[in-house]
């Protein structure tokens, strides 16, 4: 921590000035955000975050303008005109009143609950837009406005204090030699993923409150709570089924530790009982009958609709451009392939946290099982980029450069979507400050030695994605190739996705490696 | 006790690369700023606009006689000229922005982006400013200064919002307050001078920097001072005569001060 000391102003005689706090010289650039503390600090970044998003809600959302069928927005204020006026049980069945080929429900439980209390807001302030039928297409100022509140309400309600509690219980236990800046620089690095920013408050989604539900079971993980990381993880679980691209990971790792008890079966029992307790309570009016659980089962899998959809930078549809998937192999067969792709990726990272569960492993094991899941998983949109994203963000003080390189990657994996929902503007700028935020930690740090090798191999990749992208914006794709573009982004970020995930995983083994080393020790001593 | 805090003031007081730093806080206000484009904007906006059309394709005698729309041009001189430099981008941008007759009410992207950037753009005078006026201070009083004046949020909110060029004059005025700080007071008074010239909203500091000036510039004995205080009348006559002389020439100074107080 930062010497911060006041001096007594105790020379009035003298014309020179009176320092109002000493601090060492790298962090005085932002002695007045952390001088009083972590929780004004956060206060501080998380207002800056706050404008932020606020800022970037003024742009246009997915869809809009768009008819007939518009996009993600159109399809959450429709469930909230759909969970407003029909009964729980109508919510995921097809009939005369709800057509479930326009924009179904197709999240658990929770996403429906929670649409029916942004409902409720926005039926207060504005009827017509979330009245049955009438509202289909509604597009007006106050329904976009109170659409976007919505959205900031979760993210400030679900993931900052999140991310607060998580921040504090990672560095309670580490060594007190972190500087008070670097812990705010986190927070800011974790608050300002933009990404999330984009994606939530831009195209529009509730990515925040599963992601928040995620780092809010991780940070009561990492504090051996781990009966309440179970219900907020089910929690996430509930609300997006995307979540269990983390199930692997939490997984290995409670097992790990449970074995590592008194009583293993014990306390695999009671998480277990804490698992199925909370699914009971999401899932109560759809468990009385088969029919009606199945059916909200059925539109949580969309199998029907393809093993990949649209460009998006995973194992399928990168190598689709050689090998044919779809026409190649039913989708009963591709369901199983991916199905075996997926869990033989992840499997590495499981097996050393049953062997060896660490903090620090758990948190590699989440970023290697979201990676998994993303590269080989059945029907990965773009956004599902945000998934892996989380860890690495949350692993950003141990691993400053993956991170750097995962966001400026992700985020050009999006940049087509983003694009067309044209938010090039707010991808611009958000890019430019989260390039801002990591030159002051590079800045900040001893200048290591990278090797030329590495900083030539990484200049030439940036040159390329830059190119890339003055070209998609300036130049028509020709008639023969109308989507050669989106295929070579998806083909460049491909390659960084896979190189960063076999680094994460031999990192996640090496922390093996370490820990024994450690241990070895401790018994010499 | 006094021993272990002598050494910490024998440190140097400013950091390595100081420019650096407040070139970051610029750039991080510049993407939020960016970010703003989309935002309100009120009829500051098409005065602004109008005003790039009537210096662009109307000559000097016309500027402030124009009555094709209800804005007319009702600032100095140098905010003109200023404008008029402006409009030789805009013109190359879309040549509509600079049309007197069809660029009324214009609102299309182009000049919603032209204008907004150069709103940013013009906060370089702010950001000259603010380091001219803090060069010597001690650095953490420094960067808190850099921070509440690079981030204030009622020029974010006059300037992007409501459309105005303010961080620009605010910029002069700093850069002013500097010169007088280190004691350059003819300086001083020149760029004060100036920013009058820009904008006569200014002028309520006049008597502020006269009574300061006289004191502190010209105080010093009887032949000394009343060469000193003709000096300094002499160059904010210059300033003014170099900013109204077109106008002197096609003698339109009376009508045009009342159009400006008006």
């Amino acid at each position: 921590m930062e010497k911060a000391t006041k001096r007594k102003v105790n020379n009035k005689k003298g014309k020179e000035e009176k320092p109002i706090v000493e601090c060492d010289d790298e962090s005085d650039a932002w002695w007045w955000l952390v001088h009083k503390g972590i929780t004004a600090s956060f206060l501080s970044i998380a207002l800056f975050s706050l404008l932020v998003r606020v800022a970037v809600s003024l742009h246009p959302y997915s869809g809009a303008g768009n008819p007939p069928k518009y996009g993600d927005f159109e399809a959450q204020r429709h469930w909230m005109e759909i969970t407003l006026n029909l009964p729980l049980k109508e919510w995921y069945r097809n009939s005369t009143v709800n057509d479930l080929r326009y924009w179904g429900l197709d999240y658990p439980p929770l996403t429906a609950y929670q649409s029916y209390v942004h409902g409720l807001f926005l039926r207060f302030f504005s009827p017509d837009s979330v009245a049955l039928f009438t509202s289909r297409g509604h597009e007006s100022y106050l329904g976009k406005l109170l659409m976007r509140w919505t959205v900031l309400s979760s993210d400030v309600l679900v993931f900052f204090p999140a991310v607060f509690y998580f921040v504090v219980v990672y560095y309670a236990g580490r060594n007190p030699s972190h500087r008070m800046s670097g812990i705010a620089w986190h927070m800011a690095i974790i608050l300002l993923n933009p990404c999330l920013i984009l994606i939530d408050h831009g195209h529009f989604q509730y990515n925040c409150i599963s992601l928040g539900l995620t780092v809010g079971a991780i940070a009561f993980l990492l504090s051996d709570k781990d009966l309440v990381a179970c219900v907020l993880y089910s929690l996430a679980l509930n609300h997006k089924q995307m979540s269990a691209y983390f199930a692997p990971a939490f997984f290995s790792h409670l097992l790990g530790k449970c074995l590592r008890r008194q009583y293993p079966l014990l306390q695999v029992l009671k998480l277990g009982l804490v698992v199925l307790g909370t699914f009971l309570i999401v899932w109560w009016p759809y468990v009385h009958s088969m029919e009606a659980f199945l059916g909200v089962l059925s539109r949580l899998a969309p199998f029907e609709r393809g093993i990949f959809e649209d460009y998006v930078a995973n194992f399928w549809c990168t190598t689709s451009v050689l090998v044919k998937w779809k026409r190649l192999f039913p989708t009963q067969t591709l369901k199983l392939l991916s199905f075996g792709a997926t869990i033989s990726s992840c499997l590495p990272s499981m097996i050393q946290q049953i062997w060896s569960p660490s903090k620090q492993g758990f948190l590699y094991g989440l970023l290697n099982s979201a990676f998994s899941f993303y590269l080989f998983s059945f029907q990965v949109h773009e956004k599902s980029i945000l998934l892996p994203l989380l860890p690495a963000s949350l692993l950003a003080t141990e691993e400053p450069f993956l991170f750097t390189w995962m966001t400026l990657y992700a985020l050009f994996s999006m940049f087509p979507l983003l694009h067309r929902d044209k938010l090039v503007l707010p991808y611009l700028s958000l890019s430019a400050l989260f390039i801002l935020l990591n030159h002051l930690s590079s800045g900040r740090r001893d200048t290591k030695d990278t090797s030329a090798f590495r900083s030539f191999v990484t200049r030439v990749f940036l040159l390329c994605s830059v190119i890339l992208h003055v070209v998609y914006l300036s130049m028509h794709a020709p008639a023969r190739y109308p989507f050669l573009f989106e295929a070579l982004i998806m083909l460049l970020c491909f390659s960084q996705f896979v190189f960063l995930t076999l680094y994460t995983n031999a990192k996640q083994w090496m922390l093996l490696k370490h820990s024994n080393l450690v241990d070895k020790e401790k018994k010499l001593l | 006790m006094e021993e272990q805090t002598t050494p910490k003031l024998k440190k140097p007081p400013k950091p390595s690369k100081p420019i650096t730093e407040l070139w970051w806080f610029f750039a991080a206000a510049a993407c939020v700023k960016l970010l703003l484009i989309p935002a309100y904007k009120s009829t500051d906006f098409e005065v602004h606009r109008h005003w790039l059309a009537i210096t662009h394709s109307l000559p000097l005698s016309q500027w402030y006689f124009d009555e094709t729309s209800p804005w007319t041009l009702d600032y100095p001189p140098f905010f003109a000229y200023f404008e008029r430099f402006l409009s030789i981008f805009a013109n190359l941008i879309d040549p509509q922005i600079v049309h007197v007759q069809k660029g009324l009410n214009y609102s299309s992207n182009t000049v919603l982006y032209f204008q907004r950037i150069s709103v940013i753009f013009s906060d370089l005078c702010l950001l000259y400013g603010v380091y001219r006026l803090t060069r010597k201070l001690y650095s953490t009083r420094q960067k808190l200064m850099w921070v509440l004046v690079v981030w204030s949020p009622m020029l974010v909110i006059l300037e992007r919002l409501h459309f105005q060029y303010n961080g620009f004059f605010l910029g002069i005025l700093l850069i002013s307050l500097s010169y007088l700080e280190e004691g350059r007071d003819l300086m001083g008074g020149l760029v004060f001078a100036v920013l009058l010239c820009f904008k006569h909203l200014f002028a309520v500091a006049a008597p502020v920097y006269f009574v300061y000036l006289l004191w502190h510039y010209c105080w010093k004995g009887f032949v000394r001072g009343f060469w000193r205080l003709f000096i300094l009348g002499a160059i904010v006559v210059a300033v003014f005569a170099v900013a109204y002389r077109p106008f002197i020439y096609h003698g339109q100074v009376i009508s045009m001060a009342l159009t400006v107080c008006l």
